[in-house]
């Protein structure tokens, strides 16, 4: 990469942060508990909107990880989201009305929390649908992850988005408060994603999956990316590019290895596709909030309650198993 | 009084240290602590506190440790002379970090020193023998001088090796000292520490391993050397390296591995795992087990992540693992056959085919107008769609996807030069692919086909363009596949011998002769119809020349096709 093309990166991230500087004006803070944080722990940073039913589960999931405090952007709930976070006391929470789309899906809200609080911290920037799964996870909990990050000099952890569906039509795949999502939602694709270098930002560009099988078999380049770092030792200076799919600088994007060798990386298990789908699908549709004009809610509307499953899907039952299919791996952490 | 003492050298998770420094006071052996001085003095004031008990526990002087510095060496020497000046019972001194964990009661490790009470146990080998140095610096430890720190100065560290390579310097090493290398954990006895300690050489020695690189590798285990009267030269506490040389750490899932392992100490322990600290320092004390330290039992594990790190699954493409072209360590993750044109020869080849051998096998996965999956299927091995554009998106990855899916049996799939070409620049280069390649053999569906001649020549002109270009790949230096090609002429010359070495090659050497023989495809009139190209100026070289005399026109009763015998 030529000097002149670095150089462009580097307006660009400074860009962003201006940028996130700008936006987080629209940010209230209307619980500020930050005065816990304390040196050394983790974490984690979320934007959501109407995500009550699923919030108990996401921050008992996390917290029985190791996270220790969550910032939380709420953008615009109206189903009570705000005052049950505003009761935890591990959350902070700032909300927003205005748009989604114009903050670069919250993207710019995130980075401006990143860099006023997660300086020095591994911080985990996750959807509260993505429940993180790392080699190991079900006897170490996160912090020996991040420690063993720090130990080897690694300041970022990839991960590929892994969609999970129930067996026969979302409709009648409930998951009631407080509930393990994949009790239902408990079968994946194991094999069948394509991955092709992004070289610009140096990252990898992975598609595929059950969303690319059902909605994208005509226009595959349109399926949604699943390559993601959502665990990074932040810096100020550090800004997400476009989701969690890449960072600036774009060191921080090599989170795999180019020499045949593997990277310890993990998967975030993506619990969308449930009951609550289709309602999302059509609010979200008319609020025309989401990436690229919606075309991921248009292709899902039209599928009316779409199945997923096929003989070949794979039920879902621990990290072993994902390393096994290749979907995760060790590195040399053993 | 007991006769084993420790050095602890401790610098973070000091409550850690603590607590394995009172496992062994209060099992009567004295404990001297080094902590490091850029420790935070809350901890330290903390760790004093919980230890302030113990009338054998004592805190050396502190010095400020760096990785890869004197100031480690520094830190060990205080700590033994304060150990062996305070406890005069104490025979063998023992070397431990404040991250080390015992694995067998204490009483163990002092019954099995005291009967080897003249032995020190510090592994020593000399440079030319160390395979574990990483970074290069395995002599030049020795010679060059390395004034500037590796871990804050990486940048003029690099430099002034450089330099000093370049320029030639080189120092000499003191009279009566041949360089060793070795763990840094030891346990040494008495005489040969206080040997070392008490030279009268010893401002000499220290001046000159103050610019060795890593000394607390290499000061113990080169004056060892000198003094030592019986050298067992491997370290007792058990401590695994990466590929990068960083320690492996361990947790709580490893207890049955550790306890397995027999060894005495193990370093290091993640100061977070609970069950491994509550089992090992609250273990009841059983009857003694002589047993002796097996860490190669524990070897394996960790080999193979440094397999895994560097060298990776092949075949496997996934978040943590890309490699670059032509660095895959494998393209694909198992050995698969393509067979081209073999389908156009013989009817229902595929079936056929898959009866003769046990495997699956499929059609045209590259069909331009969606991927024949065997049985018809829509979607195959790891969700594999047979959609056309999900697969012509990433050609490579559909077929990397569809090995790795299928591991532990064959694929085996047909292709033709009515195929998309695009995957086969990959497959070519690919040592794991094998091609049984039949030129020509699309004359024989074209030549039955109810279309104008005309339409038909056009179409051959493609096909063979098309295969050509192949044949072209086939035939590159870059090829790394297993390459089988026949004309069409050539192959219905001898049908039978030709098929038998692709049973073979699919099922193995143990592969049955042909049971039963594939009906072969209507070929009556394929002469006429490819002399009839010649004659309107295409010219089919790829079909070879058919065999002679050309199969005699059928009586007209018989209407089942041509069976080969």
């Amino acid at each position: 990469m030529r000097a002149i093309e670095r150089y462009g990166l580097r307006l660009r991230r400074r860009r962003f942060r201006i940028r996130a500087w700008r936006k987080s004006r629209a940010l209230d803070l209307v619980v500020d508990r930050t005065s816990l944080i304390r040196r050394g722990q983790i974490l984690c940073f979320v934007t959501l909107r109407n995500e009550r039913a699923r919030l108990p589960w996401f921050l008992d999931y996390y917290r029985r990880l190791g996270v220790s405090h969550f910032l939380l952007v709420d953008n615009d709930s109206r189903d009570g989201s705000r005052e049950y976070l505003m009761d935890q006391r591990d959350c902070s929470v700032w909300v927003t009305d205005a748009s989604y789309k114009r903050s670069r899906f919250g993207m710019d809200w995130m980075n401006r929390l990143l860099s006023r609080y997660g300086h020095g911290h591994w911080c985990l920037t996750v959807d509260p649908d993505e429940f993180l799964v790392y080699p190991f996870c079900d006897a170490r909990p996160l912090p020996a992850l991040t420690d063993w990050l720090d130990a080897s000099s690694i300041k970022a952890f990839g991960t590929m988005l892994l969609d999970m569906y129930p067996k026969g039509p979302l409709a009648e795949a409930t998951c009631a408060e407080g509930e393990d999502p994949f009790e239902t939602a408990c079968w994946f694709d194991s094999g069948n994603y394509t991955i092709s270098r992004n070289w610009q930002f140096g990252n990898l560009w992975i598609q595929g999956g059950p969303r690319a099988r059902a909605f994208f078999a005509d226009r595959p380049d349109l399926a949604p990316a699943l390559n993601k770092i959502p665990l990074v030792k932040w810096h100020r200076r550090y800004a997400y590019a476009s989701s969690t799919h890449m960072l600036l600088p774009r060191g921080l994007n090599l989170v795999f290895d180019e020499w045949g060798g593997e990277k310890a990386t993990g998967v975030l298990l993506h619990a969308k596709f449930l009951d609550s789908f289709g309602r999302k699908a059509d609010e979200e549709l008319s609020r025309r909030q989401h990436y690229a004009a919606s075309r991921e809610y248009e292709a899902y509307a039209g599928a009316g309650s779409p199945d997923f499953w096929n003989r070949f899907s794979e039920r879902y039952r621990d990290w072993r198993q994902l390393e096994i299919l290749g979907l995760i791996s060790k590195g040399n952490w053993a | 009084m007991s006769s084993l003492g420790f050095v602890m050298l401790c610098h973070t998770a000091l409550n850690r240290a603590a607590q394995v420094a009172r496992y062994w006071a209060e099992r009567d052996c004295p404990v001297v602590v080094h902590v490091d001085a850029r420790a935070r003095a809350a901890e330290v004031e903390a760790m004093r506190a919980e230890l302030s008990d113990l009338w054998n526990v004592r805190f050396c002087r502190r010095y400020a440790c760096e990785w890869g510095r004197w100031s480690l060496v520094a830190a060990t020497q205080a700590a033994s002379e304060m150990l062996l000046r305070e406890f005069a019972s104490v025979r063998h001194v023992y070397l431990a970090s404040g991250s080390c964990l015992p694995l067998r009661p204490v009483e163990e490790l002092r019954d099995w020193l005291d009967a080897r009470p003249r032995t020190d146990f510090i592994e020593s080998v000399t440079t030319e023998e160390v395979d574990w140095t990483t970074g290069g610096l395995a002599e030049e430890r020795f010679h060059l001088r390395f004034p500037f720190s590796w871990k804050r100065h990486r940048w003029l560290f690099d430099k002034s090796v450089e330099w000093q390579r370049r320029l030639g310097l080189s120092r000499a090493v003191p009279d009566g000292v041949s360089p060793h290398l070795g763990s840094q954990w030891w346990c040494l006895t008495r005489q040969t520490l206080s040997a070392i300690l008490q030279d009268p050489r010893r401002a000499e020695f220290d001046r000159y391993f103050r610019d060795v690189w890593i000394p607390d590798e290499s000061y113990f285990q080169t004056l060892a050397r000198r003094y030592g009267a019986q050298i067992e030269s491997r370290t007792l506490t058990l401590s695994k390296f990466d590929f990068q040389g960083k320690p492996h750490v361990f947790y709580d899932d490893h207890l049955d591995l550790l306890r397995r392992s027999d060894c005495f100490v193990a370093r290091k322990a993640w100061p977070g795992a609970d069950a491994l600290y509550d089992a090992f320092l609250s273990a009841p004390p059983g009857a003694p087990r002589v047993a002796e330290p097996q860490p190669d039992r524990i070897d394996r594990v960790f080999a193979r992540a440094t397999e895994r790190r560097t060298r990776g699954r092949a075949g496997l493409y996934m978040a943590g693992r890309f490699p670059n072209p032509d660095w895959e360590n494998g393209k694909s993750a198992a050995p698969y056959t393509v067979c081209h044109g073999l389908d156009a020869v013989f009817e229902e080849f595929p079936d056929w085919l898959s009866r003769q051998t046990g495997n699956r096998v499929h059609g045209h996965l590259f069909d331009p107008e969606r991927a024949d999956f065997a049985d018809e299927a829509e979607v195959f091995a790891g969700a594999v769609s047979d959609s056309a554009a999900l697969r012509d998106y990433n050609p490579d990855r559909f077929l990397t996807n569809l090995v790795w899916n299928t591991r532990g049996e064959r694929l085996v799939f047909q292709f033709g030069p009515a195929d998309r070409q695009e995957v086969t620049e990959f497959a070519v280069t690919d040592p794991n692919a094998a091609f049984w390649v039949v030129t020509g053999a699309w004359a024989i569906p074209l030549h039955r086909q109810n279309r104008d001649f005309a339409e038909l020549r056009r179409r051959a002109a493609l096909l063979q363009k098309v295969e050509a270009q192949f044949l072209e790949r086939l035939h590159s230096v870059q090829t790394r596949a297993v390459t089988h090609i026949w004309s069409l002429g050539e192959f219905l010359d001898q049908p039978m011998e030709h098929l038998q070495t692709l049973i073979d090659h699919i099922a193995g050497p143990a592969a049955p002769r042909l049971a039963e023989a594939p009906r072969m495809a209507e070929i009556e009139g394929l002469r006429g119809f490819v002399q009839a190209l010649k004659n309107q100026g295409m010219n089919p070289v790829l079909v070879g020349e058919l065999p002679n005399p050309d199969p005699a026109p059928r009586p007209p009763a018989r209407t089942r096709p041509y069976l080969v015998r």
